[in-house]
């Protein structure tokens, strides 16, 4: 154990000794950003969060059977699910598409070409552990009545990925999601809303659109190909 | 292009602004309470602390951070944010089933099971297992050692009091994981609440342990942690498990959360997998 019951000045000299990056995370030393760039969306997109609710099935198997093999983003879900709804989750999306589909476990690497479905009863949250996408999950208590929550994944997904990062909020019939996406817009990632009349259940979309400056509302079959588009055109400005 | 020698007020700064403050403030409360969270998964933490900071009617994490190591009362309530992991009873019904069909016939063959129930939290699955045990013989021969870091969560683990308005989600549980009797003579009602009978935890010993700072304290044939690791990083998840290593018999069993796994970690050659959707593990050397 470091830094233990010591003098003070002990401690601060094993404080320097071992740096700040000691932790995972290096507050201080990253190089000031170019501003120019990051306003005008120069960054690749490195991650998808998709958000759903009721009619999320449907939606959700209308967008990943769009996704062909070479679609390298990888892509985090949290759908609301029944907790005791069984395993046969990821099995039945992987029918339906060239993905990878599993349910997230707990401190599993973020890797291309996956889609990490959130696990009944357990909130999905992503962390950066260096230049590594990491899933973390919690039983923390319900957000929305839900867990998981779509908030709990946007929001640390916002905060772990910044403007790397595309959001998508889904047919649902609660306002789950909509202080995520607005995170996501302040982080200066992208946000993307079903067009609430194409959604079983408009109010999740409706909520979004509401909460947060949108960059785009489509309809449901639009928005497999927008993700190709921004994904290919972000990664070739990279 | 101006250089200006302090970071400008972005969104990027803040959140590594958060991150320094995030530091401090767990170093603090190590240095001066000894609670260690330095290795607390961040984005959990992170949402736990801004649930406490809300609730103290604060804004920043430094605020908190002031306010905490100045007033011993707010750190209790911190801790209490930070240790109590919701749970219910026999969460998982498979997981409770799979241990009566494939580990009941192995504790069958010793005279004396010690099981360690690390991170107990509010008590309901330890009550879940003492349920089990009785009924299938074993109780009385066994042992349970249940630990948490939080004394106050502890004693409500004690007081084996709990919900009415959870009692029907519990029994549905406890019939799925393959309960033989009926779930309600394990307690009584009383107003809101539920009292288990205290006969079942008469073999069960309550005592506060802290899995990031503490070393191992016997010898255990079985050694639950459920949903507890997925708070910490992969450096404490490491340690911990060496530390369950260290803990386990020869041949002993260790019981994780539903989506928790030994795979990534350096004492995966260790185990054998028991069942390896419930994530049961039996130790091989």
């Amino acid at each position: 154990m470091s830094a233990a019951a010591g003098s003070r000045g002990s401690a601060v000299a094993q404080w320097a000794s071992r740096g700040f990056g000691s932790t995972g995370w290096s507050p201080v030393v990253a190089p000031p950003r170019n501003r120019e760039t990051s306003q005008s969306r120069g960054r690749a997109i490195e991650l998808i969060v998709i958000g759903c609710s009721l009619g999320g099935m449907h939606a959700l198997q209308v967008i990943l059977s769009s996704l062909k093999q070479g679609f390298c983003v990888p892509i985090a879900v949290a759908q609301h699910r029944h907790k005791k709804s069984n395993e046969g989750l990821p099995a039945y999306f992987r029918r339906e598409t060239d993905l990878k589909v599993v349910d997230a476990e707990d401190k599993q690497w973020i890797q291309p070409g996956h889609v990490y479905l959130a696990p009944a009863d357990y909130h999905l949250l992503i962390e950066r552990n260096g230049p590594r996408g990491e899933l973390s999950l919690s039983v923390d208590e319900r957000v929305h009545f839900s867990r998981p929550s779509i908030d709990v994944l946007f929001e640390s997904a916002a905060d772990a990925y910044s403007d790397r990062l595309a959001g998508i909020v889904l047919t649902g019939s609660n306002d789950d999601g909509a202080q995520g996406a607005a995170r996501i817009k302040a982080r200066g990632g992208i946000v993307i809303a079903q067009d609430p009349a194409t959604a079983e259940a408009p109010t999740m979309p409706s909520a979004a659109i509401k909460a947060a400056h949108v960059d785009r509302i489509l309809r449901l079959e639009e928005i497999a190909p927008f993700l190709i588009e921004v994904c290919q055109t972000t990664v070739s400005h990279s | 292009m101006a250089t200006s020698p302090l970071p400008i007020d972005d969104e990027q700064d803040k959140l590594d602004l958060e991150a320094v403050e995030v530091h401090l403030l767990t170093e603090g409360i190590y240095q001066h309470y000894g609670f260690d969270f330095r290795d607390y998964s961040l984005p959990s933490l992170r949402r736990r602390l801004w649930k406490r900071i809300y609730a103290e009617g604060l804004v920043t994490i430094s605020g908190l951070q002031e306010k905490v190591l100045h007033d011993p009362s707010c750190m209790e309530r911190l801790l209490l944010d930070l240790s109590i992991n919701t749970t219910a009873m026999f969460r998982d019904p498979s997981f409770y089933l799979s241990f009566r069909r494939k580990i009941v016939p192995l504790l069958r063959t010793y005279p004396f099971v010690r099981i360690w129930h690390a991170g107990c939290s509010t008590g309901e699955e330890v009550y879940s297992m003492a349920i089990l045990l009785q009924e299938e013989g074993l109780l009385e021969r066994s042992r349970i050692y249940a630990t948490d870091i939080n004394e106050a969560v502890l004693q409500r683990a004690k007081d084996g009091i709990f919900p009415l308005n959870t009692m029907q989600e519990n029994t549905a549980n406890y019939i799925a994981a393959g309960g033989t009797g009926t779930f309600s003579k394990y307690y009584t009602a009383r107003y809101d609440y539920a009292l288990f009978r205290p006969s079942l935890r008469e073999n069960v010993v309550f005592a506060q342990h802290n899995l990031v700072t503490d070393a191992s304290f016997n010898h255990f044939n079985v050694i639950f942690c459920r949903n507890v690791l997925i708070y910490f990083n992969n450096r404490l998840q490491e340690r911990v498990q060496e530390l369950f290593l260290n803990s386990l018999e020869m041949f002993g069993i260790l019981g994780l959360g539903k989506k928790e796994t030994i795979r990534y970690t350096g004492v995966s050659n260790n185990y054998e997998e028991l069942d390896a959707e419930e994530r049961l593990y039996r130790r091989i050397r």
